[in-house]
C-alpha cells in the first residue's frame, strides 16, 4: 500500500461535481482507494461518505492506494488533486 | 366535506387511507430468511428503476437542460448507486428486520439530518436531493405493490386516496369497497368513469380536506351530492342510513325498468346501448337493459402489460364480446392513448401537452403494424356478432380516408388469407375535435355513423384541460358552442341518414337527457348503471316536450341559465 497527502486547492472544497469526476476515476483502477481526514477514513468508492467527510480548501487529506496498479492509481489521483480540482 | 358527486349511491363505513409514499406501515417486518431475502431484492429493484428514471431525464434533456441541471441529476445517480447507501439499508433490512421501506426512510432521513447540520452551505442544499431520490426509490418501492395490497382489502371499507390510476381503479373488488373518496379528479376521470361501471359510490376533488380523514374512521359517502361526512353524529348516521334504504328502493325500482322498451310517451323509441371496457361487463350491460354497446373501449387490452397483446389475444377479446352481445350490436373504437397514459412497450415520450399530441389515430397511422394487428383482430371476430368499427379523433377527412384505406388492407390480407370475416362492418367515428364537429356534412358521405365524443368535444371546443383542477370549472358541457356543435352533427347525419349517437359523460347526465332527444338524438351510450335513471326519464316525457325544450335551450346565451332551466323542468 502506498499513500500520499494532499492540500486541497479548490476553494469550494470538494463539491457534488468534483467529487463525481472523483469517484469515477478511482473506480477506473483495480486498487482499493482510501481518503484520511482528521483521523477519518473512508473509501473512495461512495459519494455519501466523501461529501460526509466534506474536505474543504486548506485542509490536508491523505489518499491511500493498495492493489497491483497502486502506483498509476496514485498518480492519477494525484494529478485530479493538483491540477483538476484547482478548476473546478 | 364536500366533493364532487362522480358515482351517486350511498355508503356508511370505515374509512381506508391509501397513501402512496407513506405506505409503510401496512408492510410486515421481514422474519425468516426468505423475507430478508426479498426485502434486500426488492430494494435493488427499486434502486435500479430510480436510476433508470434519471437516465432517461438525462437522457432528454441532454440538450436543454443547463449545464447545472445535469450535475445534479448525475450526482443523484452517483448518490442512487452508492455502496454506502446500499450497505445502510441492508443493515437495518438484515439485522433490525425492518421492511426496505422503513429501512430505506430512515436511511435517508438520518443523511438530511446530518447534512442539514453541516457548516458548508453547498453541502446543506445536498439534503434536498437526498429527499428526492428518498422519495423516487420510495415510489418504485412501494408505489403499486403496497398500493394493490390495500385495493384489496379484507373487510369492505370506504377507500381514500390521492387518486386512482385507471388500472388500480380497474382491479378493484366492487364487493369489498363500499366507497371511494379522492383528493383529485372530477367526473370524468377515470376513476369516476369505473366507479359508475362498478357500481361504488364515489366522490372525488375532495381537496386536501380530505387528509383530515384517517384510517378506520366512521365515513358517510354520499356519491350523489359529493358529500363526505368523518365520523358523524347520530342523527347523521340515521338520516343516511333511512337516503340509503330509499336511494336502495328507487334502484329497484330503476331495475324493474330493465326490459321496458324506452318509448316516450308519444310513441318515439330511443336506443339506450353501454360503454364498456371489458368482456366481464357485457353482463352488467345485459343486467340493466343496454341494447347493445355504443362504445367499446379497447385500451385495457393494451395496459398493464409488458408487451403488445398479439392479434390472437385480441381477436379473443373480441370475439368473446361478441359472443356475449347476443348478436345486439357493439361499437368497437380503436386504441385510443396518448402520452398521459403510460404503456411501456409503447415507448411515449412525455409531452407538454399530451392531449393535443401523439395520441389515438395519430399514433395507429403512425405505426401501421400496430393499427393493422388490432384491425385483424376486430375483423376476424366480426363474423361472432355485429361488430362496428369506430376511428377515435379524428380531425379531418385526410386521417379518415387514411384510417379507412388501412381497414381497406386488413380486409385485403384476410380475404387473401382465406379468413372469413363480416364483410360489411360498419365503419364509423368518434366527432370529439371540433374540427371534425365543423365538417361532418364532408365526412358523412364515408362513414356509417357518428359518435359524439363530448368529453372531448367539450374540452377541445372550451380549451380547458378536464383534468387541471385549476381550471376544471370552465369544463362545460352546456356551452352554447358545445351543444351548437352538438346539434349540427346530429342534424348532418339526420340529413344523410346515417346512425349518430352520443357516447360523452353527458348521455348519462339525467339534466341533460330531454335536451339530446329534442336535439334529434335517437342513440345514446352510457355506462351501463345509467341506463335505467335515463330510460325512466324519456318513458316519462314526450317528444314534442323534448323538442320545445330544445328549441328554448339553443335561444339561451350562456351556459348557466341553461343549466337553471334544464333544472327546473327535470327537478
Amino acid at each position: 500500500m502506498i499513500s500520499k497527502d494532499y492540500i486541497i486547492l479548490s476553494p469550494d472544497g470538494i463539491h457534488a461535481r468534483p467529487a463525481t469526476a472523483l469517484l469515477k476515476l478511482a473506480r477506473q483502477f483495480k486498487s482499493v482507494v482510501h481518503v484520511t481526514k482528521n483521523q477519518k477514513t473512508v473509501r473512495l468508492n461512495s459519494m455519501l461518505n466523501l461529501l460526509a467527510l466534506s474536505p474543504k480548501f486548506g485542509e490536508t487529506i491523505t489518499v491511500s492506494v493498495d492493489g497491483e496498479d497502486e502506483q498509476e492509481a496514485l498518480e492519477a489521483i494525484g494529478f485530479f488533486f493538483t491540477e483538476n480540482l484547482k478548476d473546478i | 366535506m364536500k366533493g364532487i358527486g362522480v358515482s351517486p349511491g350511498i355508503s356508511v363505513g370505515r374509512a381506508c387511507v391509501i397513501r402512496k409514499i407513506k405506505s409503510s406501515i401496512h408492510e410486515i417486518p421481514p422474519e425468516s430468511e426468505a423475507d430478508i431475502l426479498r426485502e434486500v431484492e426488492r430494494f435493488d429493484l427499486a434502486i435500479q428503476q430510480s436510476v433508470i428514471d434519471i437516465e432517461i431525464l438525462l437522457e432528454k434533456g441532454k440538450h436543454t437542460l443547463l449545464t447545472e441541471e445535469l450535475a445534479i441529476l448525475e450526482t443523484q445517480i452517483e448518490f442512487l448507486n452508492d455502496p454506502q447507501l446500499k450497505e445502510n439499508v441492508e443493515i437495518k433490512i438484515n439485522t433490525e428486520h425492518k421492511t426496505a421501506t422503513i429501512a430505506l426512510e430512515e436511511v435517508i432521513q438520518s443523511l438530511i439530518d446530518l447534512f442539514e447540520q453541516m457548516d458548508d452551505e453547498y453541502l446543506r442544499t445536498k439534503a434536498e436531493d437526498f429527499k428526492d431520490i428518498g422519495k423516487r426509490i420510495l415510489v418504485h418501492l412501494n408505489g403499486d405493490q403496497a398500493t394493490a395490497q390495500l385495493l384489496h382489502p379484507d373487510d369492505p371499507c370506504i377507500l381514500i386516496a390521492e387518486d386512482f390510476s385507471p388500472s388500480e381503479t380497474i382491479s378493484l373488488d366492487a364487493s369489498k369497497v363500499l366507497g371511494m373518496a379522492t383528493r383529485l379528479g372530477g367526473k370524468t376521470s377515470h376513476t369516476a368513469i369505473i366507479a359508475r361501471t362498478k357500481g361504488i359510490p364515489a366522490v372525488a376533488g375532495c381537496g386536501e380536506s380530505l387528509d383530515l380523514v384517517c384510517d378506520n374512521d366512521l365515513l358517510i359517502l354520499d356519491g350523489l351530492e359529493g358529500l363526505v361526512w368523518i365520523n358523524p353524529d347520530e342523527d347523521t348516521i340515521t338520516k343516511y342510513t333511512i337516503l340509503q334504504e330509499e336511494y336502495r328502493k328507487h334502484s329497484e325500482w330503476l331495475k324493474s325498468l330493465k326490459d321496458a322498451p324506452a318509448l316516450t310517451t308519444d310513441g318515439h323509441k330511443i336506443t339506450l346501448k353501454a360503454n364498456i371496457s371489458a368482456v366481464e361487463d357485457m353482463e352488467t350491460v345485459l343486467e340493466h337493459g343496454g341494447e347493445g354497446v355504443g362504445l367499446l373501449r379497447t385500451e385495457l387490452l393494451f395496459m398493464g402489460r409488458k408487451s403488445y397483446p398479439a392479434e390472437e389475444e385480441q381477436f379473443e377479446f373480441y370475439q368473446q364480446i361478441a359472443g356475449k352481445s347476443r348478436q345486439m350490436p357493439v361499437t368497437v373504437r380503436t386504441i385510443d392513448i396518448g402520452a398521459d397514459k403510460q404503456l411501456p412497450w409503447l415507448n411515449l415520450s412525455a409531452e407538454n401537452n399530451p392531449v393535443l399530441g401523439y395520441r389515438a389515430i395519430r399514433i395507429c397511422l403512425d405505426r401501421p403494424e400496430l393499427f393493422m394487428t388490432q384491425l385483424r383482430a376486430i375483423l376476424r371476430a366480426s363474423k361472432y356478432g355485429k361488430l362496428k368499427i369506430m376511428f377515435p379523433m379524428i380531425s379531418s377527412l385526410q386521417e379518415l380516408r387514411s384510417a379507412k384505406a388501412m381497414l381497406m388492407e386488413a380486409k385485403k390480407q384476410l380475404t387473401d388469407e382465406k379468413i372469413s370475416f363480416d364483410a360489411d362492418i360498419e365503419t364509423g367515428i368518434m366527432i370529439e375535435v371540433p374540427s371534425a364537429a365543423l365538417i361532418t356534412d364532408i365526412l358523412v358521405r364515408e362513414v356509417d355513423f357518428f359518435s359524439i365524443g363530448t368529453n372531448d368535444l367539450c374540452q377541445y371546443t372550451l380549451a380547458v384541460d378536464r383534468m387541471n383542477e385549476q381550471v376544471a370549472y370552465l369544463y362545460d358541457p352546456y356551452h352554447p358552442a358545445v351543444l351548437r356543435l352538438i346539434q349540427q352533427v346530429i342534424q348532418q347525419a339526420g340529413n344523410n341518414q346515417i346512425e349518430v349517437s352520443l357516447c360523452g359523460e353527458l348521455a348519462s347526465d339525467p339534466q341533460a337527457t330531454m335536451l339530446l332527444m329534442g336535439l334529434g338524438l335517437t342513440v345514446f351510450s352510457m355506462s351501463a348503471a345509467s341506463i335505467p335513471q335515463i330510460k325512466n326519464i324519456i318513458i316519462s316525457n314526450s317528444m314534442e316536450k323534448a323538442r320545445e325544450v330544445a328549441q328554448k335551450v339553443m335561444l339561451m346565451e350562456d351556459s348557466n341559465q341553461i343549466k337553471t332551466y334544464l333544472q327546473l323542468i327535470n327537478p
